[in-house]
């Protein structure tokens, strides 16, 4: 490829390489979408098409604005952090953050008052409940986690990000993943696995955008200047490594036609329902288990301005985390045609991970110590702390409910949704809430517009998170009570209709819980769009913000 | 860890003595009660491992010394509840309907069992409180389509209302306008004489007379000249 600029100046192999591949990639499937089966596939084929010529354009047009040389990894002896790919992952990740939060108030609503369904195929429960299962775990959470992993890893390996176009593959990439997926729901493509709805071509392209992911952040820690690890890049690491295994176990799947969106996938009955568990578990301990532990063990001790509580802890709890979450996923399959051996091991092992997960709480709380005064002060340190706690609960809930016997009362019912949900609002999110009033200061180099409304959205987020989960609570155990009733004569007490009928009030309750979350994160959409259009500070006031030297 | 003399003063303990980006952390040793605890849950998954199933084999697995098995247990429940249920329950399946309402002890089990039916089959459509709704009769008032002796009712629960069934209940009505018995003002008029013998509202100047004659030529040979219906043919307006 010839180049109009000075001769120095020349596509570097990746530069030229990959534009080659998105321009072939543009006509392949532009062709393959004339020639889909069913509308999903073509309508996917065709945004494909159109983004990979965007994404040629774009590096062509990146390559004639780049100076001649690359970004140098050091400027005047200080590492030269890479931030836009974080700042784009950051920004995708409010705004999935919001989107996901809104269905999930919306689906809520449909369970209180199923009118809302209306008889439309696209806004019915059915597709939009994966809509927003997929766009808080995988687009909000993913998005923080790639966003935190690249600036945690440069900052505690003192280096660059290793490769040029590579970190922009990973978050652009990612997103259309997500785009992707969540267009097929709605339009009815779906493989029926839970957390693993995307279908094939879209499990192969999160393929290969993860294994970047994995390269980008290995050879970033290949090429450290700090001679040890931080805890927090081995459970970074622990999660993409895992996450990579578990998506190429669950999905393995031969599509009707290429030209077509239906697939089958490769593993039949019980089975698949053990790689399905074995995934789904492992998706909530690798993904919103490992991942967001490696953002609390730098934001919290960052933030606190204290050190780790316990170098050892850190190191027997996260082998420990990691050794046995693996074996749990059985306990989602409880009572079913799994065989009995099976299920007492995911019991058991539910039970022995019960102290490595709350290591990491230990280790969080505790790095508090002699810092407690700042949470009057500081609520972006409050809600990393809170967060903890909830880490803790869920924690604890989690082994409770493995237990076979607690079980037969729990599954299939609310409980186990508002489980989830205080995992998901109270730590995941509140988790990457503090993170992201920490990190977009520090990307943009400004001041946090408001720290008050940083507490309104704590004690609003938080109002919301007990109504919801207390409300799951008592409908999910009130549903388990209702089923088994039996009757002095020896029939069931109830109708399952009785019991939905039971359920009406804690839907509204939950629905308001949801909708208070979804305020307070509207809030800090607010709160964060100050900041970035506030004018650069002069002085950085964080230790934590990068130092560009560009 | 004694290369280096860094210590935390707050805490009074010494650090690794490793930093990232201003991070350092503490010697803390193990918490006691958490590596206690993890040692308790370890031992006890052993022991579960020893008395439940638990462990692949080759071409089995290690049983436990409880032999439990999940299909064993629910079989027991399965008998536990027949138990429950009583011997009358084998009666009840050969009983006729006579023979259950006379028998105080079996007509309490068929209203049990009827009601946990009833809720499971018919209060999808009939409401749980079998107050019907709109296209689905109201079973609490003493107005049956189909009859409501224990022997009718069972006849409809078995074939059904236009179900195919050979015996089903076949209600059909003659397409009046469609093949031209009646023209459409004449539709109109018998449409407003059939809600006034409701007492519901009508249109003001409809012709009362020619609707009452109109019903009397066409509609009362099902329905009855009281419009009060006919179990046979049709239902009452």
């Amino acid at each position: 490829m010839t180049s109009p600029s000075p001769a120095s100046k020349s596509m570097t192999m990746g530069e030229a390489g990959l534009m080659s591949v998105f321009a072939v990639s543009a006509y392949v499937c532009f062709f393959a979408g004339a020639m889909g089966h069913d509308s999903a596939f073509s309508f996917h084929a065709l945004l494909a098409s159109a983004a990979s010529l965007a994404a040629a354009a774009a590096i062509l047009n990146r390559y004639y604005e780049r100076p001649a040389q690359l970004p140098p990894a050091q400027i005047k002896g200080r590492p030269n952090y890479n931030v836009a790919p974080i700042k784009f992952a950051s920004v995708m990740a409010m705004f999935w953050g919001i989107a996901g939060f809104s269905v999930g108030v919306f689906i809520a609503s449909q369970l209180a008052w199923p009118a809302l369904n209306f008889d439309l195929p696209w806004t019915s429960f059915g597709r939009l409940r994966p809509l927003h299962t997929s766009a808080v775990i995988f687009a909000f959470g993913g998005n923080v986690l790639i966003a935190t992993s690249f600036y945690v890893v440069q900052k505690t390996c003192r280096t660059r990000l290793a490769g040029d176009l590579a970190p922009w593959f990973v978050v652009v990439g990612y997103n259309f993943f997500i785009l992707i997926a969540g267009t097929g729901y709605l339009l009815g493509a779906n493989q029926s696995k839970e957390y693993a709805e995307p279908e094939w071509y879209a499990d192969l392209w999160l393929t290969i955008v993860w294994v970047t992911y994995l390269l980008v952040f290995l050879m970033t820690l290949v090429k450290r200047k700090e001679p040890h690890i931080f805890v927090a890049n081995w459970f970074y690491l622990a999660f993409i490594i895992t996450i990579a295994v578990l998506h190429i176990g669950n999905n393995p799947a031969l599509p009707v036609s290429v030209f077509g969106s239906k697939s089958y996938i490769a593993w039949g009955g019980v089975q698949d329902a053990m790689f399905q568990w074995w995934y789904g578990h492992n998706a909530v301990g690798f993904f919103l288990t490992a991942g967001f532990l490696a953002i609390m063990y730098y934001f919290i001790p960052k933030r606190a301005e204290r050190p780790v509580y316990s170098y050892r802890l850190s190191i027997i709890h996260f082998w420990a985390l990691i050794f046995l979450y693996i074996w749990a996923g059985p306990h989602h399959l409880h009572y079913t045609a799994l065989p009995d051996w099976t299920q007492t091991l995911g019991m058991t092992f539910s039970i022995m991970l019960w102290m490595p997960s709350w290591g990491g709480m230990i280790n969080g709380l505790m790095t508090l110590s002699g810092a407690w005064d700042k949470l009057r002060t500081d609520p972006v340190l409050r809600m990393l702390v809170v967060s903890v706690a909830f880490y803790g609960m869920a924690t604890f809930e989690g082994p409770t409910m493995a237990i076979k016997v607690v079980n037969s009362l729990s599954h299939y019912t609310d409980w186990t949704v508002g489980h989830v949900h205080s995992g998901a609002l109270g730590w995941v999110g509140f988790v990457s809430f503090g993170a992201l009033y920490c990190l977009i200061p520090w990307l943009w180099n400004r001041q946090l517009y408001s720290l008050k409304l940083v507490n309104w959205h704590f004690w609003i987020a938080s109002i919301g998170i007990v109504l919801y989960i207390s409300a799951m609570w008592v409908s999910g155990i009130l549903q388990g009570l209702m089923w088994r009733a039996y009757t002095s004569l020896g029939f069931l007490e109830y109708s399952f209709i009785e019991s939905v009928e039971a359920m009406h009030p804690f839907y509204i309750i939950r629905a308001a819980g949801g909708a208070m979350f979804l305020i307070g994160a509207l809030i800090m959409a607010a709160n964060l769009w100050m900041t970035v259009n506030a004018k650069e500070t002069d002085q950085i006031q964080d230790t934590g913000a990068l130092q560009v030297a560009e | 860890m004694t290369d280096h003399n860094d210590f935390d003063r707050i805490s009074g303990r010494s650090t690794t003595g490793h930093e990232w980006d201003g991070i350092k952390e503490l010697n803390t040793p193990l918490p006691r009660w958490w590596i206690s605890t993890f040692y308790a849950t370890i031992l006890w998954a052993i022991g579960y491992w020893v008395v439940y199933p638990a462990w692949p084999l080759l071409s089995s697995f290690t049983t436990g010394v409880f032999h439990y098995s999940s299909r064993a247990s629910v079989v027991n429940d399965l008998a536990d509840l027949e138990k429950l249920r009583g011997e009358k329950m084998a009666v009840l399946g050969t009983s006729s309907l006579t023979e259950i309402e006379t028998d105080p002890a079996l007509l309490a089990l068929a209203r049990a069992r009827g009601k946990t039916v009833f809720a499971d089959n018919c209060a999808p459509c009939h409401g749980s409180g079998g107050a019907g709704a709109k296209g689905y009769p109201n079973l609490n008032d003493d107005d049956w389509l189909w009859g409501g002796s224990l022997d009718q009712i069972q006849q409809t629960i078995r074939f059904g209302a236009r179900s195919g069934h050979a015996q089903a209940h076949e209600g059909q009505m003659l397409a009046f306008g469609r093949d031209g018995i009646l023209k459409k003002d004449e539709i109109a008029t018998v449409a407003n004489y059939v809600r006034s013998l409701s007492a519901l509202s009508t249109e003001a100047n409809f012709d009362a007379a020619a609707g009452t004659r109109i019903f009397a030529d066409n509609c009362a040979v099902c329905h009855g000249e009281n419009a009060k219906g006919n179990q046979e043919l049709a239902r009452r307006i």
